[in-house]
């Protein structure tokens, strides 16, 4: 029970903060907001899934990936090639040429679905490919870069070629893949059609609890032996390999894991937006992935999911009121967040709590309270972890 | 293939050498600013890019004084021109290293965070000032057309013109790096941070002057496009991952591995874009340099020094 | 932090003319009453006894804001002029504006926005095929109305959208008749960027051309939007030696690829190039002398001949300065409007039901391309196609103008 308690819910502090979030997305905004504006935070939770991800990769292995959107799409694409072709039977598609395939093939010429389409007639293949494509894309690319060091400044470039190759690849393979327009006008998901407002809210919640199970199963991971390796090899890699630890293996799991993640909020994003593109895949996305989690505290799974929302929700309300200023305020975001607040919202929060703790530890005890301790722990390892 | 007669033959292949060693000469221009950034100081810029458009703005802004206050200038203003926008790009680089850039030395992941957001400004800036439109500076008559020097053979002048360019910015920044005092304080520095300062080199400032070279490299750049393709807030941003491949591909700390790199690439790109259809062409070669990046990952030309 | 619900300058300007001209014409309120608002407005839209809402959904922002701009001006144009008029059913338009901001996704939000939320009348918007596609669920599954400007590749119909600018077959068959005819052209090199609407509009010309027309395709090739090294394209060209270059490159890649034909030394004297996606818009860009003698496909020119047009571009040079470039989508945004307008007085409401229901034979005789007609059931327009020259001053002089050709979205044998 206490093993729970503290490796599950990540104790008192993990708890309240829990609780919070919980409230907030499951009770507050549903009861505040009109249907519109909950699916668009539904759709900001799904990029929380990426930022996710990135904290685990970023702040607590120490890579970063500029390429996230890769994963995202993937995972996305997989949902809409499912749920296309669920829209694209005989019937809904006899005024074309080639009734039974989607429409853009139709376009395009094609006669036939390609073969990699036709795996994806079946919900669970579909289901898995959601998980399992992103993540072997990322075994691949991981074990190749992590074998043989590559890692900071060179690994985030090369993910961000991929992430151009594959939105070109995308772009480029109109017949294929519905190019630059992406894979639109989704209907139904196994019949349960999904553009109703009902079907929003269902998404909505869905989203949300998956993102909370999936909060959870992360401190969980990183309660255990994981955490401890991983706030090592940020810290000293060398001494962990020489330790006889593969250092590279556990880069290739977070890799994959934040992969895996980014692969199902895709899926998710596709349910409630009804549509992919590839603007969702290529560098631009995935550096603004990078921000939501920079924004909240890259080392914090909690402010992960809040810098996500803040940043989309300025995002919205500017573009409606002040498109010219938003660049600006995004640029300076970045600059903002990485000159001043390197540990983001979250960092704020913590030592804003601290100090306000050991107010009132002082009004208790009347001198302040002995903080050599944390000094100690600041100095051997280079911060306080607190996830 | 076999459609072409011998002498078709002949003519596609001067002619597609000369795009390649056109496309080489355009990737070498970009990446030489980012190689002394990248390369020599470990900061990556990502608003390189940005910088390349700002010379071309300063080409645009000149052309329309030339044109409309002074129009004995509209032939012979190019030059000027781009002299002007490499001093102006060097000028906005040195700003942003005293700004921004030297605080964040140590943390090359953040550089390059910081650094995007700075390329968002400004784009944002540039769509501001210029309009969203593209513009182009209104290129003088000796910059048109093409030599001839057979039938069926066109060289175009503008691609002379900025192989010319690259040639001697080459030449100039070799010369300057291996041949003059600053380029020996500039090596000092990235060699060994501490001797140099422990010998009198005011390291501060050498960052600083070093970075505002590459950016005003940059500029010189994005003044030569502008006889390539035209100018817009988002121009910068097209051209900045080739460039990182270019430097990365050729192994950051060697500027030959640069020229090496940024020719290998352009002839792939090059004759890729022959056979294989547009997009697809680009696609192959990008997959092509990841694949050889996997297996050196330090790049073609990776010094053997400990990092 | 509050956030004004009033969006930018652009509709505070047009709200105050309304608004003070709405205090001057009081028999505009006597109008009004011939039309209550519970008979004309029984969806619960946005309209009042003197205001009726409508959205504008363009890119402000981003890559494609080059090209939406002069839709957006000449939008708000045609609203003024409609509102100094009398407005609509004796109703002032109010516009709410919303920034695509060049990304899909987000026009698809803005759209819901628009029809959820602000319960707009009418939503004049998009540009690209991908942003229409991206709003087209959304347009039907709320029941609004869109009227899209942008000349495209066809293959849809909705009763949700008009469609005010040409689907291919109008922009490509006659144009290829005519080039095949002036230069007695047999051989053709097919270009164009990669997306739907070249790939979709190159297979109709190559059908065209090979069982129509006799002749040969020589080549055809797509390059990524924001391309600009085309070396390698010039030199195949330069091999094959088609008697006609069909080009169509759309946004930036425009300057590159016609300034590089030229370096090359293609130009009009040896060779022919027609482009069914060169527009003034884009001329501006790529500047008149690098295409000088090429030939456009399009139904409307700045330059064009007649009285409605010559009231246009001097009323569109007035309101947005005297170096304004007008091109043919500018144009069709214009009509939108004003066939939305007309539209609702046919009908006596504002339900897009019953619009969409008296859609069909709509007529505008002010149109600046001279005529245009909604088709019966189709909801494209019977528009002329014209075919220019480009001159070095950027505009284009009118070589041949067709009759009225009917709109097929769905043309048997070119799919």
């Amino acid at each position: 029970m206490n093993t729970i308690y503290n490796r599950f819910l990540g104790g008192k502090s993990g708890l309240t903060k829990l609780l919070v979030l919980a409230i907030l997305l499951l009770v507050v905004l549903p009861l505040t907001m009109s249907v519109f504006r909950l699916n668009l935070v539904g759709k900001y939770l799904t990029f929380g899934f990426v930022a996710l991800g990135l904290v685990m990769l970023w702040g607590k292995a120490g890579v970063l990936s500029l390429g996230q959107g890769v994963f995202f799409g993937l995972g996305g694409y997989c949902m809409a090639m499912f749920l296309k072709l669920e829209a694209s039977d005989p019937i809904s598609t006899k005024i074309q040429s080639t009734p039974g395939i989607p429409d853009f093939m139709d376009w395009n010429q094609l006669k036939a679905l390609p073969a990699f389409w036709v795996p994806f007639k079946h919900l669970p293949i579909s289901l898995i490919a959601v998980v399992v494509v992103p993540s072997i894309l990322a075994y691949v690319i991981g074990l190749a870069m992590f074998k043989r060091r590559v890692g900071g400044v060179y690994f985030a470039i090369i993910t961000q070629a991929l992430a151009l190759i594959l939105s070109l690849g995308i772009d480029g393979n109109q017949g294929w893949t519905g190019g630059r327009n992406g894979i639109t006008d989704l209907r139904t998901l196994w019949g349960w059609d999904i553009r109703t407002q009902s079907a929003q809210y269902v998404l909505y919640f869905v989203t949300c609890l998956s993102l909370i199970f999936a909060i959870l199963a992360l401190q969980w991971l990183l309660s255990g032996k994981m955490g401890k390796m991983l706030l090592a090899m940020r810290e000293r890699e060398d001494r962990v390999r020489f330790s006889g630890y593969d250092v590279s293996m556990f880069k290739v799991f977070t890799f994959c894991l934040a992969a895996a993640l980014s692969g199902i909020g895709g899926a998710l994003f596709v349910l409630q937006v009804g549509f992919i593109s590839p603007s969702l895949v290529g560098i631009i996305p995935s550096i603004e992935m990078v921000i939501y989690a920079a924004v909240g505290g890259r080392a914090s799974l909690y402010g992960a999911i809040y810098g996500t929302l803040i940043v989309n929700t300025g995002k919205s309300l500017f573009s409606e009121s002040f498109p010219q200023l938003w660049l600006f305020c995004m640029g300076g975001l970045f600059i903002a967040v990485v000159v001043f607040f390197p540990d983001g919202l979250a960092g704020v929060v913590d030592s804003g709590s601290k100090k306000i703790g050991r107010w009132f530890q002082t009004k208790k005890n009347g001198s302040p309270p002995d903080v050599s301790l944390d000094n100690a722990v600041l100095a051997t390892t280079g911060k306080i972890d607190e996830s | 293939m076999s459609s072409y007669s011998a002498s078709e033959l002949y003519s596609i292949f001067i002619m597609q050498s000369f795009a390649g060693f056109s496309l080489f000469s355009v990737l070498l221009l970009m990446a030489l600013g980012l190689a002394i950034i990248f390369g020599q100081m470990g900061v990556v810029n990502l608003a390189h890019g940005e910088f390349m458009a700002l010379g071309a703005y300063t080409v645009f802004l000149c052309s329309n004084v030339a044109h409309n206050q002074l129009p004995g200038l509209a032939s012979s203003y190019f030059v000027f021109a781009i002299i002007i926008a490499f001093f102006v790009a060097g000028l906005a680089g040195m700003f942003v290293e005293w700004a921004l850039i030297r605080f964040l030395y140590k943390r090359p992941l953040d550089t390059l965070l910081a650094t995007w957001g700075l390329s968002l400004i400004m784009q944002q800036g540039f769509r501001l000032t210029f309009g969203a439109r593209e513009v182009t500076p209104t290129l003088p008559e000796w910059l048109m057309g093409s030599f001839k020097p057979s039938e069926s053979i066109d060289i175009p002048i503008n691609g002379v013109f900025v192989m010319g360019l690259t040639l001697l910015l080459t030449f100039t920044v070799w010369a300057f790096m291996y041949r003059s005092k600053i380029g020996l304080h500039m090596r000092a520095t990235v060699q060994n941070r501490a001797m140099s300062g422990a010998v009198g080199i005011n390291t501060k400032l050498v960052d600083r002057f070093t970075f505002a070279l590459g950016c005003g490299i940059a500029g010189v750049a994005g003044a030569a496009f502008t006889t390539i393709g035209s100018t817009g807030p988002d121009s910068g941003s097209r051209y900045i991952v080739d460039t990182f491949l270019v430097v990365v591909f050729g192994g950051t700390s060697s500027l030959l591995g640069t020229i090496a790199s940024a020719f290998g690439i352009a002839q792939g790109q090059s004759i890729s874009g022959f056979f294989l259809e547009g997009t697809m062409g680009k696609v192959a070669v990008l997959l092509g340099i990841i694949v050889i990046l996997m297996i050196r990952p330090k790049g073609l030309f990776a010094s053997k020094v400990r990092s | 932090m509050s956030l004004p619900k009033i969006s930018v300058c652009p509709t505070n300007r047009v709200l105050t003319a309304g608004f003070v001209l709405l205090g001057l014409l009081s028999s505009a309120l006597t109008y009004a009453a011939d039309f209550p608002t519970a008979q004309v407005n029984t969806t619960g839209l946005a309209i009042t006894d003197t205001e009726v809402t409508v959205g504008q959904l363009h890119s402000a922002t981003g890559t494609m804001a080059i090209s939406e701009t002069g839709s957006i001006q000449a939008e708000q144009l045609a609203i003024d002029q409609i509102n100094e008029a009398g407005g609509v059913l004796g109703r002032k338009i109010k516009i709410i504006v919303e920034d695509g901001a060049s990304d899909w996704p987000t026009f698809a939000e803005k759209a819901k926005k628009l029809l959820v939320n602000d319960k707009v009348a009418a939503v004049m918007g998009c540009w690209t095929s991908a942003s229409r596609k991206a709003v087209l669920p959304v347009f039907e599954k709320e029941n609004g109305m869109l009227y899209y400007p942008t000349f495209y590749e066809g293959l849809e119909q909705s009763k949700n959208v008009i469609y005010t600018g040409q689907e291919a077959t109008q922009q490509i068959l006659a144009g290829l008749d005519w080039i095949a005819k002036e230069k007695k052209a047999k051989t053709f090199y097919l270009i164009g960027s990669d997306y739907i609407w070249p790939r979709t509009s190159n297979k109709i010309a190559r059908k065209h051309i090979e069982n129509v027309l006799g002749g040969k395709v020589v080549g055809e090739e797509y390059y990524a939007l924001g391309h600009t090294d085309f070396g390698s394209l010039i030199n195949k060209i330069k091999l094959k030696k088609p008697d006609v270059i069909y080009a169509i490159i759309v946004g930036g890649s425009n300057v590159s690829f016609y300034k590089q034909l030229k370096a090359a030394g293609i130009t009009s004297d040896k060779w022919t190039l027609l482009t069914i996606s060169v527009t003034e818009d884009e001329v501006l860009g790529i500047g008149g002398e690098n295409l000088a003698g090429f030939y456009s496909a399009m139904k409307y020119f700045q330059s064009l001949d007649n009285p409605n047009n010559k009231k246009f571009v001097e009323a569109f040079k007035k309101k947005y300065g005297e170096k304004s470039v007008i091109g043919d989508v500018t144009q069709a945004a214009y009509l939108g409007p004003w066939l939305w307008k007309l539209t609702v007085e046919k009908a006596g409401s504002f339900d897009v039901d019953k619009i969409a229901a008296a859609s069909s034979g709509v007529e505008f005789t002010g149109a600046p391309e001279g005529y245009v007609r909604i088709h019966d059931t189709n909801h494209h327009l019977w528009s002329k196609l014209r075919i220019g020259q480009w001159q070095t001053d950027g505009q284009a002089k009118v070589l041949y103008e067709s009759e009225l050709i009917e709109p097929n979205p769905f043309p048997k044998g070119y799919q």
